[in-house]
């Protein structure tokens, strides 16, 4: 029997040393058993590895940043669906989400389908209201204090205690030991990230990392716990083997029934010494490392386009222990006139 | 002392936690006192089995013994009640 073949745009192709997971996604997309894919990358900036890999993506299209507005991106987007066709777009990058959501129902009358957590999904689990979340969910997070000013910073020292987290609302995070650190590291990621910034209590312990799917009603489709085992300088997995622990999935399974999570999605968490788990941070996307669930048994881009196309995948219920992922680089040689080309005219 | 049944032991003494992810390499001493263990032996069959198929003096492998198993509890490698 022939497989369907769909068309999927997906974002995140900076398989750079911080990477995007859009490469991963891809990949696992690649290795889908119940269709066959066209890719049209989609990237932002015309040195995204992705965009020359002939193996990951077919077509790549620029396309403008969030700031330049939704009205801007729906244009670009319409413009590449009357080339190609898209059925399904995958975007994997935290700042672009919020655009994407917003144009979830115009896209979808215009027949491309997406599987994104809801804008209430959205907002309460963004880390500026982890402390909030948790206390709804009964979930351990770490006390965290959002803040606009770094004078506020003195008035939270004696809640949160030094060292303390100081991160940025979408992405960076350092650890400040002293108030001087923090204030430093305050105007640092407000500068590149904007406010609030998010002052949390430290936690001593063993990060680990689930990646799932829900189905938006409750339902687990898919989680892989894995724990790091080398970082970069970014604190980014450079490897990471998948575990076997019930507690994780049970968490795991939690989060999703409790918010009725829709989309993929990675939960960062810490083990403390006493064996006590607390929730750091939700990512409301596939992580970069997603190719490690396809590896062991649960392609989570795969099942994702699916729920995006209606339809209702089954539940993965069993995974491969003990295996790792090791990330390397790779360079690639690339005529000039392949960069020239997607520089000027957008498409490659 | 029971080790944690779900712990992987190669032969070559690579042992896998795979509820934590922790991955160790022990010696051959190690992997077979590992192994004495696992088939359910007493820390005393153990010290019996080694001094009479190794040269040591029961005193000395007791107390390298007594160090081995308080690693094996500190990385959680035994069973929880242990």
């Amino acid at each position: 029997m022939s497989k369907p073949r769909y068309t999927i745009a997906v974002t995140g192709l900076n398989a750079i040393d911080s990477p995007g997971p859009g490469v991963a996604v891809i990949r696992g997309l690649r290795e889908a058993v119940s269709f066959d894919v066209r890719i049209i990358g989609l990237a932002y900036e015309s040195l995204e590895p992705g965009v020359y890999m002939d193996e990951v993506t077919d077509k790549t299209y620029l396309i403008p940043y969030p700031t330049a507005g939704t009205d801007i991106l729906f244009d670009r987007l319409m413009y590449i669906h009357t080339q190609e066709k898209i059925d399904v777009i995958i975007p994997n990058f935290d700042a672009e989400l919020y655009s994407f959501m917003k144009l979830e129902n115009k896209l979808r009358d215009s027949g491309i389908r997406m599987f994104l957590p809801t804008f209430e999904q959205f907002e309460e689990r963004h880390k500026v209201n982890l402390s909030e979340f948790g206390k709804k969910y009964k979930l351990d997070v770490p006390e965290s204090i959002p803040v606009t000013d770094s004078y506020e910073i003195q008035k939270h020292i004696a809640a949160l205690d030094f060292p303390m987290m100081v991160k940025g609302k979408w992405y960076d995070a350092f650890i400040a030991y002293n108030a001087e650190q923090a204030r430093t590291y305050f105007n640092k990621i407000a500068a590149k990230w904007g406010l609030p910034v998010v002052l949390q209590k430290y936690v001593h312990g063993t990060e680990y990392n689930v990646t799932g799917l829900g189905d938006g009603n409750g339902n687990t489709i898919a989680a892989v716990p894995m724990r790091k085992q080398y970082i970069t300088d970014k604190g980014k997995a450079w490897a990471g083997i998948s575990i076997d622990d019930p507690k994780l999935l049970e968490i795991t399974r939690r989060f999703v029934s409790e918010t009725r999570w829709r989309g993929g999605f990675e939960l960062e968490m810490m083990k403390s010494s006493d064996g006590k788990y607390y929730l750091m941070e939700i990512n409301p996307r596939i992580p970069a490392w997603v190719y490690l669930a396809v590896g062991v048994g649960q392609n989570i881009p795969e099942a994702l386009t699916l729920l995006a196309l209606g339809q209702n995948p089954p539940a993965y219920d069993k995974y491969d222990v003990g295996k790792l992922f090791i990330r390397y680089s790779w360079d690639m040689i690339v005529d000039r006139s392949e960069f020239e080309n997607f520089s000027v005219k957008g498409e490659l | 002392m029971k080790i944690n049944p779900n712990l992987a032991v190669s032969e070559s003494g690579f042992l896998f936690n795979p509820g934590t992810g922790e991955s160790f390499t022990v010696n051959p001493t190690g992997a077979e006192i590992i192994r004495l263990l696992r088939e359910g032996l007493s820390l005393e069959q153990v010290i019996d089995a080694f001094t009479e198929q190794f040269q040591v003096d029961r005193h000395t492998f007791e107390k390298d013994l007594h160090d081995f198993s308080g690693i094996l509890k500190t990385y959680n490698l035994l069973e929880k009640d242990e």
